[in-house]
């Protein structure tokens, strides 16, 4: 068992040799228990080298598993009738890669994918018990190329679900389309609270939390904590806008003051100067927490730590509300995290958690439907009886008034998760979860049927 | 570079002591070997998982007693078929850690493939039965020899682990699979899978085998099949009056052996539900400490205990009069817990 003795070496291996003399002169001459050396819970994740030997190991255990079989004598059964094919795309497209912003994050092009490919190895698994197969069919449209012509091309080819990875207005358009009448179309990746109300589409779900659910989300913690007093900066780009809108809308909705709102408009890299502007930018405002929408990342990052006053920084930057992120280990979410790191070579994102669901529910409706016709899978996801165990400690459901998947948000810290919401405080005759967005009350969207 | 051995077990005591302090163990410490080997009183042993040690109370004093340092996350654990030894699943060392019942010394390792999350021993006595929940897989130990002599490809996120007293039916559940699968012991193929609700976590067959019990976390739902046609008797959707439905979260499950009693651990419901076995109707709801997951029996069945990851405590019950007696403070994230007679 090499990838065990290796692990185990590695750990005492790594420790330093200072930490190691501390603690050998701290418990020697000390009655054994009665040192107060603690140490913190071991981190969880696997290093780049762990997964790299994970690997290997499985792959070892996979060619002993088949060796075994062979010598049992068990070949596969070819009785009964061949398995039933369900096919999921993956729709997407090549985006203009943005300037670099940090040297810290990697630009992903690849998001949503991965979590699609885990969904279906999932969904398979179940699928081989009830004589089912999941097929994933990827395509990443050019840059100029034509996504209408590839939704339609998908939905020719058979796909009735299809799992895409694009901006609010091509989720719109291809939903419109004469062929997607007949199609369940899973936006993953636009938060457009629009999407949601007034653009609304019976063949569209979202499994992306709208901004409106982050922003209430935010706002139930903020609350909570008695942290009443905002002041919002908001970045020059449209989706910085509309983050804005939904951090008002949640000060409205739950009772915080937004004291101050200031447009951040400075165009050059803010890197080396922040230090200098930010101070003079967020002067003179009576304030609890200073609430950045900044989407692309552009500035939020350095206001922390360079506000005039000692003041929190939350939003899209600092404190952030988010479907999935990488301190997120409750509810089983230490194996996701795990698997995926071992499949993508890099952390989970809400994208790619979205596009997990997203593939999911394709195959826990099929499951539990019991078939696999189009009409009745997507009847049973919108029905009360659809849950999917989505590491979120409660079933993830769709709300039916506006494909909106309900889920608990997470509010996490860069290195820590600070809380989850909807906070129980806030109470909802229904689901506490409807707390959080657009609830079937205020939407502005006509019932889907 | 192994570290010497005398620097292991410096190592290895970091964990507990914050958790104990000095005071505390100075005043358990004298007695804590002794108690371990000498009463006649059934012990109990609880995973830590956040501490990566095993909380040891007596259970007529209801004290902790010792505090043993396993390996990294440990979470199910059970005894050898003769009580001598005691079985963990130190899931982030990927293998089962067995300890010595009465020195409490780890005496050696097992291997399980990936991620051990819960097990359980054929009647043989030899045949260990894993449940890897990071790979899908039934992992099966020869324990005299020490080796893997078979894996069984189950669902997603492979954890329940029950057997009928027979041992020829292994029954398994997965969690996102939301399946049972039940396993014939001697071939090791899946003979039968059964849809259940949402998250199914602990499956357990009744003495007689008459029945399996199977939770499920996030469906909110115990099931009881049939133990031969694994047909549904009864579904139970537990209600508890001001606690709201998605904090009821079914895991683990006791029945008594005079077929009078279920129990049900709830999760961050803070409860155990009491189930009449016979109506298999719900009887009480008992008010414990913060998330409970797994439940033991004391071995005159007089005492349930119950481990509670958040309050980091287990709860001991009085069967008799189905009320909670007494909370003890164990290590961080109690996970699983089995008792010694």
């Amino acid at each position: 068992m090499p990838f065990r003795r290796n692990r185990f070496i590695l750990r005492d291996h790594f420790r330093t040799l200072l930490s190691r003399a501390i603690i050998v002169a701290l418990c020697l001459g000390v009655f054994a228990l009665s040192t107060f050396v603690a140490e913190p819970a071991l981190a969880r994740e696997d290093t780049l080298q762990e997964i790299e030997e994970r690997k290997a190991w499985d792959e070892k255990r996979k060619k002993l598993r088949e060796e075994r079989r062979k010598k049992k004598g068990v070949t596969k059964k070819k009785s009964g009738p061949p398995a039933e094919k369900i096919k999921v795309a993956f729709l997407t497209q090549e985006i203009e890669i943005p300037p670099a912003l940090s040297n810290l994050d990697p630009i992903l092009t690849d998001e949503g994918v991965y979590g699609a490919r885990i969904a279906i190895v999932d969904n398979t698994t179940t699928g081989k018990f009830l004589n089912q197969d999941y097929i994933l069919e990827e395509v990443t449209v050019p840059l100029d190329g034509d996504l209408t012509e590839a939704f339609k091309k998908l939905v020719a080819g058979g796909h009735r679900h299809v799992v895409v990875n694009l901006p609010a207005a091509d989720v719109l358009a291809l939903s419109d389309l004469a062929q997607a009448s007949e199609v369940l179309i899973y936006n993953i990746s636009a938060p457009d609270d629009a999407l949601r109300n007034e653009q609304c589409r019976a063949n569209v779900l979202h499994t992306i939390p709208s901004r409106a659910m982050l922003a209430d989300a935010l706002a139930q913690f903020l609350i909570k904590k008695k942290w009443k007093e905002w002041f919002l900066v908001i970045g020059p780009k449209e989706g910085d806008r509309l983050f804005a809108a939904a951090i008002r809308r949640a000060a409205e909705k739950f009772g915080a003051d937004i004291e101050e709102e200031r447009v951040w408009d400075f165009t050059a890299d803010i890197r080396r100067t922040a230090s200098a502007e930010v101070p003079v930018f967020t002067q003179d405002v009576d304030y609890d927490v200073l609430i950045v929408a900044d989407e692309p990342g552009e500035f939020g990052e350095y206001l922390i730590w360079r506000t005039w006053d000692p003041r929190l920084v939350a939003g899209t930057q600092g404190l952030v509300p988010t479907a999935w992120h990488r301190a997120h280990e409750r509810w089983g979410a230490a194996q996701m995290q795990n698997r995926f790191r071992r499949e993508a070579g890099r952390w989970m994102t809400s994208v790619d958690y979205a596009a997990w669901i997203a593939v999911r529910s394709v195959g826990e409706a099929v499951t539990r439907a019991k078939s696999t016709d189009f009409a009745k899978v997507r009847e049973f996801m919108l029905s009360p009886e659809f849950s999917l165990a989505a590491y979120k400690g409660i079933k993830v459901t769709y709300r039916p008034w506006n494909g909106q998947l309900r889920e608990r948000i997470l509010l996490a810290a860069p290195r820590s998760l600070v809380s989850v919401s909807p906070q129980k405080e806030f109470l909802h005759p229904v689901s506490e979860v409807d707390t959080l967005g657009y609830d079937e009350p205020e939407s502005k969207c006509g019932n889907p049927d | 570079m192994k570290p010497s051995v005398r620097m292991k077990r410096v190592l290895r005591r970091r964990g507990r002591l914050a958790v104990f302090g000095a005071g505390v163990l100075a005043a358990f410490g004298v007695t804590c070997g002794l108690s371990a080997t000498g009463a006649r009183a059934d012990t109990a042993y609880i995973t830590n998982e956040k501490d990566n040690s095993v909380s040891v109370i007596d259970m007529d004093k209801l004290e902790v007693v010792k505090t043993v340092d396993v390996g990294q996350r440990p979470r199910g654990i059970i005894m050898n078929a003769d009580g001598t030894e005691i079985f963990v699943c130190t899931s982030d060392d990927n293998r089962i850690t067995v300890l010595d019942a009465k020195t409490l010394e780890i005496k050696y390792h097992l291997p399980s493939g990936p991620d051990p999350e819960l097990f359980i021993l054929h009647p043989d006595g030899r045949t260990l039965y894993i449940a890897n929940e990071d790979d899908n897989i039934v992992t099966v130990t020869d324990v005299i020899d020490k080796e893997i002599i078979d894996e069984i490809p189950v669902g997603v996120e492979p954890e329940g682990m029950g057997m009928n007293p027979s041992g020829k039916m292994l029954v398994n559940t997965s969690e996102t699979t939301n399946m049972a699968h039940f396993i014939d012991t001697d071939s090791h193929e899946i003979v039968d899978n059964v849809l259940v609700d949402t998250r199914p976590r602990v499956s357990i067959f009744d003495k007689e085998g008459k029945r399996v019990w199977i939770t499920s976390e996030v469906g909110g739902t115990l099931r009881i099949l049939d133990g031969e046609s694994h047909e549904l008797i009864k579904k139970i959707k537990f209600e508890i009056p001001s606690v709201n439905d998605e904090a009821i979260q079914p895991v683990g499950v006791r029945l008594t052996s005079d077929g009078k009693y279920g129990f049900v651990a709830l999760g961050p419901a803070n409860r155990i539900a009491v189930i009449d076995a016979q109506t298999l109707e719900v009887i009480k709801y008992i008010l414990v400490g913060q998330r409970v997951w797994q439940l033991a029996l004391t071995s005159d069945e007089k005492l349930l205990v119950s481990t509670n990851g958040v309050s980091n405590d287990v709860t001991v019950i009085d069967v008799e009069k189905l009320k909670a007696i007494k909370s003890i403070k164990v290590g961080r994230f109690p996970w699983g817990i089995v008792i010694q007679p």
